[in-house]
């Protein structure tokens, strides 16, 4: 008896469950996972310097001690643990791509939004000033400004990577708005009283976030590495370790020539993975926002189209045979 | 606009009695006969040109056309003939290339701000597609209370003014607040939609293709509330189709539009059953319907 009550309890359990589980629908990929992955491997990377015993200006040995004696890899130029270093400069580098990406992002869906739904010559206006920007190669204008800051401060720095990273954002998003903008819903919303600022906001912007967050992510892996290059230029945030000033460091001190590969390899697979994992989590939301990106499509829409197929056949069959004895009923009338 | 109380400059509108037949002036316009009751809204040699890549497209013509109060003016012609174009400048969501729109006497063509919002309460309109007019991510609630701003009324009233609202179109809070719009029919959406407009009180609706997305039983739907709206509100409408059988079964008027001119009008009668103009006679041919009482003739 309470097993039957199980069974029949069971598959509406199940439902319950797939209809808990709002991630279900979204159709993630196995790639969107295993960016996931990489993404909090590298988070976690970065809290971990919170609970591990050395801190990152803790001399413990002497220049480039190699790896062992409790040490798990070694020790970089200044006698630091390189595992010490590596985690507070993940968190120093991702700090900086988060705040660049939040900063780029938000100039970058301002002004693409307005350009792309007042149009005319708000538009013109916007969009030469994102092409005037584009065409100046940024590195540069890091550099310059980078200089003439006082005192460059992680929070400077990402500030500054923001304010030259902008100018894709705004074009991606200026081409979705101008789109939007053409829609009949924004008509009734004017008609309903809307103003310029309250229609981007309800009515253009829901439409084209999932493309700003796919933005957002791009941005977020690209002002990491461009930290990593200034860093290593030697223009990095004074006084705190991020992965490009270890690399910087790891050149300075001649850690390739002395085949201290710990002290240079380490940060530079941390970069790598830190850039992959967000261009593959880039990737698959855009399969999960665009679903005519996504893989297997093709052949789970055969196996549709066979099953279909199947069930017209059958369908065929039964209505012929129906045919068959309607139509003997009916010549045995006239008969 | 009344015929007598203001002097037309406009060559092509006349001055003609019903009685004396239809009358064809220069440029081609056949006029059966004029609007009698004032006009609530009117549109003198509105013009509209666009620039496609370097080419003028003339898409609205010098129209001139009289909103009779309380009456259900048809613009019927086929896609392209600058019916829409003409709708959305009339809403004063488009700017005309030149012309003037009047709303009971007073001149609206070039009014912006706070202006315009007044004038939204009063004239409102209903489009074409019940799926792309919503925003997928608000429900009926939150785009009917968005409407209320302009209408500017209080809680209580306002509460009182949905549910009488949506009443009108035969639906109740009660299923319709709390649902998305992808959680609705078709029919249902354009009726929440011809219910938002009419949360303004507004004289005039402007129904833009509104049937022409829906299955032939909500058409019918739809086509009565309008009809029950102009004779319980004295709602003036302003009807745009591309089909003649809907235009016949709810207008009182008509205009026909051609490459965006007018080039006929009259009463349903009038037009429908003795159409002057080469166009509305190819218009109605084309009608399946229609084709064996025109035989008849």
């Amino acid at each position: 008896m309470t097993q039957e009550l199980a069974a029949v309890a069971e598959p509406k359990q199940a439902s319950l469950l797939t209809r808990l589980n709002p991630l279900r629908g979204m159709n993630l990929s196995s790639r969107f996972w295993i960016a996931l992955v990489i993404v909090a491997i590298v988070m976690l990377l970065g809290l971990a310097g919170f609970v591990y015993p050395t801190g990152s200006g803790e001399k413990v040995g002497s220049l480039y001690d190699a790896p062992g004696n409790g040490l798990l890899l070694g020790t970089d130029n200044f006698g630091h643990d390189v595992v010490a270093v590596l985690m507070a400069g993940t968190r120093t580098s991702l700090t900086i791509g988060l705040v660049a990406g939040i900063v780029a992002t938000l100039i970058g869906v301002a002004i693409g939004l307005i350009a792309g739904f007042v149009g005319g010559w708000v538009e013109e206006l916007l969009m030469g000033f994102t092409n005037v920007v584009l065409a100046i190669p940024s590195i540069i204008v890091l550099i310059l400004i980078s200089i003439s800051l006082p005192q460059s401060t992680i929070w400077s720095l990402a500030i500054v990577i923001g304010i030259t990273s902008w100018p894709w954002t705004a074009r991606a998003v200026r081409a979705q708005a101008s789109s939007v903008a053409t829609r009949e819903h924004i008509d009734v919303a004017r008609l309903s009283g809307a103003r310029l600022p309250e229609i981007l906001v309800k009515d253009v912007l829901p439409y084209i976030l999932s493309y700003t967050v796919m933005a957002f992510v791009l941005q977020v892996s690209g002002a990491i590495l461009a930290e990593a290059a200034l860093s290593m230029l030697g223009l990095g945030p004074s006084g705190t370790d991020s992965l490009g000033t270890q690399l910087h460091w790891a050149l300075a001190f001649q850690a390739v020539a002395s085949g201290a590969w710990w002290a240079f390899l380490p940060p530079t697979i941390v970069l790598t993975l830190v850039s992959f994992g967000f261009l593959l989590l880039q990737a698959s939301l855009d399969e999960v926002f665009n679903p005519r990106l996504r893989r297997g499509k093709k052949k789970q829409m055969k196996k549709a189209a066979a099953r279909r197929a199947a069930e017209a056949r059958a369908l065929a069959e039964a209505a012929a045979s129906a045919v068959d004895g309607s139509s003997r009923t009916r010549a045995g009338e006239s008969a | 606009m009344n015929e007598n109380a203001t002097p037309d400059p406009a060559p092509h509108t006349h001055r003609a009695e019903s009685a004396s037949g239809p009358q064809t002036s220069a440029d081609g316009v056949v006029t059966h006969s004029v609007p009698t009751d004032e006009a609530v809204l009117s549109c003198r040699n509105v013009n509209k040109v666009f620039n496609v890549a370097g080419n003028k497209v003339h898409a609205v013509d010098d129209v001139s056309l009289d909103f009779a109060a309380g009456k259900v003016l048809a613009v019927v012609g086929e896609s392209g003939s600058g019916k829409s174009t003409l709708a959305r400048m009339l809403l004063r969501l488009m700017p005309v290339t030149s012309g003037t729109i009047t709303f009971r006497g007073q001149d609206v063509t070039h009014i912006k701000g706070a202006e315009l919002r007044r004038y939204w309460t009063e004239v409102q309109a209903v489009f074409q597609d019940p799926f792309a007019s919503f925003n997928q991510f608000f429900t009926v609630g939150s785009l009917l209370r968005r409407s209320l701003k302009l209408a500017a009324v209080d809680k209580a009233e306002a509460d009182a003014l949905i549910e009488e609202c949506l009443g009108y179109v035969g639906l109740t809070p009660k299923d319709a607040l709390h649902k998305y719009p992808h959680q609705m029919s078709g029919g249902q959406r354009q009726r929440v939609m011809v219910a938002r407009a009419l949360m303004m009180r507004p004289k005039v609706l402007l129904a833009d293709e509104a049937t022409s997305m829906l299955d032939a039983s909500l058409r019918v739907n739809v086509l009565n509330v309008l009809h029950d709206l102009k004779a319980d509100l004295g709602l003036t409408v302003l009807f745009i189709t591309h089909d003649i059988g809907q235009a016949t079964y709810l207008s009182d008027r008509v205009a026909v539009m051609e490459h965006g001119k007018v080039v006929e009008r009259g009463t349903t009668e009038e037009v429908i059953f003795s159409p002057q103009a080469e166009y509305t006679r190819r218009l109605l041919a084309d009608v399946p319907d229609l084709r064996g009482s025109l035989k008849q003739r």
